[in-house]
């Protein structure tokens, strides 16, 4: 199958997720991403390269589970910065890459001496994204983060909780994900940008203004109501107030932390799931309509905890589904990976073969291209894995000036 | 040139570029990133305005089609037309306005387009540039994929619930709030949308990009994904804090003003020292007993992580940074905690509210907020707008949602003078 973007090279310095996230993506959707680290601390700079989950007891900078998982597709070279020769080469590789990737703390780029200006010296058209969690302008640009602090600066960790209880915040970094994939967007529209006007720019993402825009109805109804999130009772994420919908929650099921979505969108979902229930007490009056069942909301989420702890989630979900009404295990994460026909189905898990982890499955993409779709099958680059290709076969220099720089610790 | 203008007079990434969106509740994020990017997006709506306009929070509480908050932000920078697709004229007139156009995004149900004779396979032979983006819960071609799906029950079937929730799990676990489930669908829709366009114009061909939304939560799930995958291991939900296989200690911490902050423990000799340094300035340093031990911090040149457990002092080192730190935030109010602390070279954030992010000047200094005039109701209110800083083809929020078919003539003439 022709890949999508063949032909396309990225010089790439970021990692962790909300970088390595980006460039993973457009790597599986044909790509060359060339990723480059630094020797001299063996690449730790992206801590992923050396933390849980192992496949087995190795340890060190080529075992990272969550590092194998975001560089798939990619080659890796390594570069001390440090050197003359390793600065050289980067131009070199600058020279010929069209995008250049980073999510440092704004300032490393420049003491490195490749800040936007050095580069398009290099590349007239160069696309030059960077990421950071408060981007590169206003009071907070040099402040460091990471998932859970973007999260909590952005609003989204305040919206998720139960009412009545401290805010629970969301328990990954649901935030290096979308700084990922606001990366990726912001990639290509440099290049789209690019190829119809010929100009390369310096794109400068924010992950907290990007978290703060996935939050827009809430940020509208302070700015247009001036009603504040903060308030008695609010937020309550289980439920939905926007739209209303009314019973609209997680219910406890059989056995041991098990627990079901439902969710009534209307009135005639409720009446459906009122048929399924079977209960003298769904008839009542009060419940027929919406603006009832809200009223009483604690009191009807009680009565359904009641009828839905004795049952099993998937059953149920399944019978409710049947009848109209939109329902949901709570899978855990064995069950949506090994036991789901939708994620199997989907392809969602490919394995990769890594040079030293063996095979091991990776995340899939969840979009499927009717003519380039993508391809995860090589792990991630093990440390320097692929410098004699990228410093030798790319850039043409000679074994014998390859050997000697390796010598100098260039490499 | 593509309409709306910008109101700044910039063309965007996407200038020139025609969207059909269908509209939607679940995709209606991607076609507003689109626009933003410069796009020309054409929402159609079926008569009478789409459901979602009745979802508030409303203009001061009032509902009406014009006046959902919903509507609004997710539609911004659109051009709206009303259509009846039952109705021949409707179905015609999108035909037409589809083969005039680079990109279809659309969320039916699978198989009701094609019903209509309008989907990608029946454009496909003369428009074989055209990229069509399908959004749906589970992908075109799975069993599923007309069961009925929300943002909640979407979120708890692929993943991101049972990572949320708290240390006692008594308590239901929890939706991460906002409809991040939908958002996770159109940030891949988007990029996915992206990758086809530019392969068209380096390869010369459109084609069908099938996104399950489904399929997109469960690989935004980070570490609860890949312990499973790699360890066969279970993440379990905490309290504010990360997911994870094993227990962690509780991280969040309260301000004198009753805020909820979090801060990096301090490991290196610089945290030690900011941390020194800062209870010392806060006359703190007397009234904490273990303030030796954030010195020693500081002399022994941080702690290792892998030592806490084996090395009595280093556990009492890091255990003293923790506790100092916590000390300082209950010192302080939550804004100046978080702030001097960053500013210290200590990581720490204050659990923000919505409203918080809207009066901190840091987001009003990069521009993040902008005005988008309403000349409807003589107002105008602040947006969030810009992700980010682009200057040669910025992200620009052209222009309030539009009204129910306000588009018409324009997008009549668009799809060719009919």
């Amino acid at each position: 199958m022709t890949s999508a973007l063949g032909g396309l090279r990225i010089c790439d310095f970021s990692g962790q997720l909300a970088g390595a996230g980006a460039t993973r993506f457009l790597a599986a959707m044909g790509a060359e991403v060339i990723r480059v680290e630094d020797p001299v601390t063996h690449g730790y700079w992206d801590v992923l390269r050396g933390v849980s989950p192992f496949v087995d007891e190795r340890r060190g900078p080529d075992f990272g589970g969550p590092f194998n998982n975001h560089n798939v597709e990619k080659l890796g070279v390594t570069l001390n910065l440090r050197t003359d020769v390793g600065k050289e080469l980067l131009r070199e590789l600058v020279a010929i890459s069209d995008v250049v990737t980073e999510n440092f703390a704004p300032g490393v780029m420049a003491r490195l001496g490749f800040a936007y200006d050095a580069l398009r010296s290099l590349k007239e058209d160069i696309v030059y994204v960077s990421n950071s969690g408060y981007g590169h302008s206003g009071p907070y640009r040099d402040f460091k983060t990471w998932g859970p602090l973007v999260q909590a600066g952005c609003g989204l960790a305040f919206a998720t909780g139960i009412a009545g209880h401290h805010p629970a915040a969301i328990g990954y970094s649901y935030m290096d994900h979308h700084g990922a994939n606001v990366m990726a967007i912001a990639i290509m529209a440099g290049l789209l940008h690019r190829n119809r006007t010929g100009d390369g720019q310096w794109i400068d993402i924010s992950c907290t203004d990007a978290g703060a825009f996935l939050n827009g109805p809430a940020l509208l109804d302070y700015t247009v109501n001036g009603r504040p999130l903060r308030r008695s009772g609010s937020p309550d994420s289980n439920r939905s107030r926007a739209p209303v919908m009314a019973p609209h929650g997680i219910y406890p099921c059989d056995g041991e932390d098990n627990w079901v979505a439902i969710a009534c969108r209307d009135d005639r979902d409720w009446r459906a799931l009122a048929g399924v229930v079977a209960a003298s007490w769904c008839a009542e009056a009060r419940w027929a309509s919406c603006p009832g069942r809200v009223e009483a909301e604690d009191e009807l989420d009680r009565r359904l905890a009641e009828w839905t702890s004795s049952l099993d989630r998937f059953s149920l979900a399944a019978t409710l589904r049947e009848a109209g009404v939109p329902a949901a295990a709570v899978q855990r994460p064995s069950e949506r990976i090994d036991h789901d026909p939708e994620t199997a189905g989907w392809g969602l898990w490919p394995s990769v073969t890594h040079s030293k982890m063996g095979t091991v499955r990776v995340d899939g993409i969840p979009a499927h291209f009717s003519k380039t779709d993508w391809v995860i099958e090589r792990g991630a680059p093990c440390l320097g894995e692929h410098n004699d290709v990228v410093f030798g076969d790319l850039l043409g220099h000679t074994d014998e000036e390859l050997v000697a720089w390796r010598a100098q610790g260039v490499f | 040139m593509t309409f709306p203008d910008r109101p700044d007079g910039s063309s965007g990434a996407l200038e020139g570029v025609r969207v059909v969106e269908l509209a939607s509740e679940h995709g209606a994020l991607a076609g507003k990133i689109l626009a933003d990017l410069g796009a020309e997006v054409i929402v159609v709506e079926p008569p009478g305005g789409h459901a979602s306009r009745r979802f508030g929070p409303f203009l001061d509480d009032v509902p009406g089609a014009e006046r959902s908050l919903w509507w609004w932000y997710y539609n911004t920078g659109k051009l709206g037309v009303a259509l009846d697709l039952h109705d021949t004229s409707g179905s015609d007139l999108l035909r037409s306005l589809i083969a005039a156009s680079d990109i279809v995004l659309e969320g039916e149900p699978p198989g009701q387009l094609a019903e209509l004779g309008l989907d990608f396979e029946s454009f496909e032979p003369e428009r074989p540039e055209l990229v069509w983006v399908s959004i749906t819960p589970f992908g075109r071609s799975s069993p599923r994929s007309r069961e009925p799906i929300t943002d909640l029950t979407l979120q708890a079937d692929a993943g991101p619930v049972w990572s949320c929730g708290y240390d006692d799990h008594l308590l239901p676990p929890v939706r991460p709030g906002g409809n991040q489930g939908y958002h996770t669908a159109c940030l891949w829709a988007v990029e996915a949308a992206l990758v086809a366009f530019y392969a068209r114009q380096t390869l010369g061909f459109g084609q069908h990009v099938d996104v399950s939304m489904n399929a997109a939560c469960n690989v935004t799930t980070e570490a609860a994904t890949y312990e499973w995958l790699v360890a066969g291991a279970t993440v379990e939900r905490q309290t504010f804090r990360h997911a994870a296989v094993r227990v962690t200690p509780p991280r969040e911490m309260t301000s004198a003003d009753g805020q909820t902050v979090i801060g990096a423990l301090p490991r290196r000799t610089g945290e030690f020292q900011a941390l020194s340094e800062w209870m010392t300035e806060l006359g703190l340093r007397d009234r904490f007993d273990e303030f030796f031990f954030v010195e020693m911090g500081v002399e022994r040149g941080g702690v290792q992580l892998p030592d806490i457990t084996g090395d009595p002092e280093a556990a009492a080192i890091y255990q003293a940074g923790a506790d100092g730190l916590r000390m300082v935030a209950a010192h302080l109010p939550g804004k100046e905690f978080f702030v001097q602390a960053q500013q210290r070279g200590i990581p720490a954030a204050m659990l923000f509210a919505p409203e918080d992010v809207v009066e901190d000047p840091h987001f009003s200094a990069r521009g993040f907020f902008v005005d988008v005039e309403h000349d409807d109701l003589g107002r105008s209110f602040l947006y969030p707008g810009p992700v980010f800083q682009a200057p040669t083809s910025p992200w620009t929020v052209r222009g309030r949602a539009p009204h129910v078919d306000e588009h018409a003539e324009r997008v009549r003439r668009a799809a060719g003078g009919m």
